[in-house]
């Protein structure tokens, strides 16, 4: 039995945009994550999907601490990751890391390599490996940075270029040393490859599945590309504005999805052989929009574009069931409710 | 019914196309003898990494590329017969719009943000029928609606008053292609109609301009760097690499046989549903356009590269009536002996995009 690396527990995180009403009293305020639950454990690979908005970035920056939640817990390894009002020790800092979606804007340009990676080396003060070989302490951190750069198979003269000088895949793997330089065990990956190209992707994805076998990593891995999903994700939770409304085991998700929303997804993507078309739901054609996360609609935030609608979706929100065992779905279809 | 629609003289033809553009540290060698040829009534599609020339070479067409930079120094582009780049402005003016039709990538770029969606669309349709009928501004306003109805869209004398930053991606998107195919094209250019946006509003997009499409018998070109949707939407794909065209085959018979390295590299690159993991992709990067490799621009980062590709540029070899493919692998594999291959053997054993993997 494996053990929970990362809990959530009915996180929420709310942005206020706006005040309205008479003396400004009331607040407009967008609900990004809204109520999400879900648990990754210990060296898999946990799949968050969703469409643009759908809160997916919302929940990977809170883990990393760069918004607070607004309700709700996230604890690492069964500690609450938000006591009190206190910075985050360094420690912890440590052990959570994020690969950012677009390598373009997520490293400093004015930087070489060699102070991209060795940044988080020098703040964490990570000790020399393997034990020092005569030079000073500078030696060793370019040491530290040639093995990273090694790892993420770069050849070590590239610590000396800047990042405008590397194409978008050397930059993501600049992206992937930098996470690692810390020694994490846990990295959220948001969309790392979406803003590369097919051919390179390959090159990414394999990358850091050999990088969590050989350090035994766990990943929060955030796209929307479901086949991609298929592909690396041990297990699977959907999100539709702000709230997970599906999780399961990944081959039995893509074998038997439930909630109409997924069944949408699933039948709307787009792919290049006859043994996929084949696994593909029955085509359900989406209408309407994504509705604004301002106002969101009452009951089940989907009931607009459901082709499933019933009367209860538009007055009651459905609550997480299970299914079957290890998948739940949050829908009115499903379970006694 | 477009058979009576000029039989003998293709919709567009591009002939030996060069682009260079001029940048400080010399010559960008982009498009290097782009072939492309498309009946009326084709949806034809285009595919191939960012960098690849998909959109210069549309850009091209319209003659909306920037000059300077661009430079055409070499190429011809037939539109119904007439060449393009020989065209006064006048006559280019009727090209475009009636004509010729592009919906841009980006659609939050594509549309004016200090205008309402009213005033540009009404622009357009004014600048493109004004020639034959004056309408009145009327005429032009209820047009501009029954343009916007089309594209599914909800509330249009709303919409007409409204500015591109108070409508999501999906209406924008939806904006666009009202405007493209408010002038009534002949040839609608689509270039990633559906990137910026997510899956489900994606498929919406795309089955409606399918269906659009189909009604008007509008011809299509489709760039995407997603093949599945290249496989779902039309007849006929080229397949582009570095400024050339490397292969192309009716949609099918490419899905099935990819025959070109750089195709079956693409194909093989794609994640599956069917799960099994992801293949590593193609080794290296586009070339440095400002000195481009010699021969074939695909060799060095071809797995199957030989002597002759390093020397040579290949030319089409045509492997049957709907499978043309550029490269030296199928020299000779039709007309087997005609030329002095001797052991250069074509490829013909298995062709499925697996083989990739046990290169």
């Amino acid at each position: 039995m494996t053990t929970d690396i990362l809990t959530f527990t009915d996180l929420k995180k709310h942005f206020v945009i706006g005040h309205k009403g008479i003396l400004n009293r009331e607040t407009v305020t967008v609900k990004a994550v809204d109520g999400v639950s879900f648990a990754v454990r210990e060296g898999e690979t946990f799949g968050l999907v969703g469409e643009s908005g759908s809160g997916k970035s919302t929940v990977a920056y809170t883990t990393i601490g760069m918004y607070r939640p607004t309700a709700g817990t996230i604890s690492f390894r069964g500690r609450n990751l938000f006591e009190g009002n206190k910075a985050r020790p360094l420690a912890l800092k440590k052990d959570i890391q994020i690969v950012y979606q677009d390598p373009g804007s997520s490293l400093n340009p004015r930087r070489s390599i060699k102070e991209i990676i060795g940044l988080p080396l020098q703040i964490h003060r990570r000790p020399p490996t393997p034990p020092n070989v005569g030079g000073g302490r500078r030696g060793n951190r370019l040491e530290q940075v040639v093995q990273l750069l090694e790892m993420v198979e770069l050849p070590p003269d590239y610590m000396h270029k800047y990042p405008q000088m590397l194409g978008g895949g050397e930059k993501q793997m600049v992206a992937i040393a930098r996470a690692l330089a810390t020694e994490p065990s846990f990295v959220i990956l948001d969309e790392p490859t979406s803003a590369l190209d097919v051919s390179i992707q390959g090159k990414i994805i394999n990358l850091l599945i050999r990088l969590q076998n050989e350090f035994h990593l766990s990943y929060l891995f955030i796209t929307h590309d479901l086949s991609l999903m298929r592909n690396v994700a041990s297990r699977v939770a959907i999100m539709y504005m702000g709230k997970v409304c599906e999780i399961a085991e990944t081959a039995e998700f893509f074998r038997n999805p439930y909630h109409p929303y997924t069944q949408m997804l699933l039948s709307s993507i787009p792919v290049v052989s006859e043994e996929e078309e084949k696994l593909k739901p029955q085509k359900i054609t989406s209408t309407g929009e994504i509705p604004s996360p301002v106002n969101v609609p009452s009951g089940c935030s989907f009931h607009l574009r459901c082709p499933s609608k019933m009367d209860i979706c538009s007055e009651v929100d459905p609550v997480m069931v299970e299914v079957e065992g290890g998948h739940t779905v949050r829908c009115h279809l499903y379970g006694d409710q | 019914m477009s058979c009576e629609r000029s039989e003998a003289i293709p919709l567009i033809e591009i002939k030996n196309l060069h682009v260079h553009f001029s940048v400080y540290g010399g010559r960008l060698k982009v498009l290097d003898g782009v072939d492309f040829v498309m009946r009326s009534g084709e949806k034809v599609g285009l595919v191939g990494e960012t960098g690849c020339g998909k959109t210069t070479t549309m850009k091209a067409i319209l003659r909306v590329l920037p000059m300077p930079p661009a430079r055409i120094p070499q190429g011809e582009i037939y539109f119904k017969g007439r060449d393009i780049l020989k065209m006064n402005a006048s006559d280019l003016q009727q090209v475009r719009g009636r004509g010729i039709s592009m919906i841009f990538q980006d659609p939050t770029a594509a549309l004016n943000p200090v205008f309402s969606v009213g005033q540009q669309l009404e622009a357009v349709i004014h600048h493109s029928t004004n020639r034959e009928s004056k309408l009145s501004r009327q005429e032009i306003h209820q047009q501009a609606i029954a343009s916007l109805q089309e594209v599914a869209l909800a509330d249009p004398e709303r919409l007409l008053r409204s500015y591109p930053v108070q409508l999501s991606g999906g209406m924008r998107q939806r904006v666009c292609i009202g405007m493209a195919l408010a002038t009534g094209p002949e040839l609608l250019i689509a270039d990633e109609p559906g990137t910026s946006l997510d899956v489900t509003i994606q498929d919406q997009i795309l089955r409606l301009l399918r269906k659009l499409v189909e009604e008007k018998n509008t011809s299509v070109i489709l760039i995407t760097h997603t093949l599945g949707i290249v496989r779902e939407t039309t007849d006929r794909v080229y397949v582009m690499y570095a400024g050339n065209m490397v292969e192309v085959a009716a949609t099918t018979e490419l899905f099935s046989h990819p025959l070109h390295p750089y195709t079956r590299g693409l194909m093989d690159a794609v994640p599956r549903l069917t799960g099994g993991g992801v293949s590593d992709g193609i080794p290296g990067r586009i070339p440095n356009y400002l000195n481009p490799p010699p021969g074939c621009r695909f060799h060095p980062r071809c797995p199957q590269a030989m002597d002759i590709c390093r020397q040579e540029k290949p030319y089409f070899y045509k492997l049957s009536d709907n499978h043309e493919v550029a490269c030296f692998l199928y020299q000779g594999s039709k007309e087997q002996g005609s030329k002095e291959q001797g052991n250069l053997r074509p490829v013909t054993c298995d062709l499925r995009p697996a083989t990739w993997r046990a290169l």
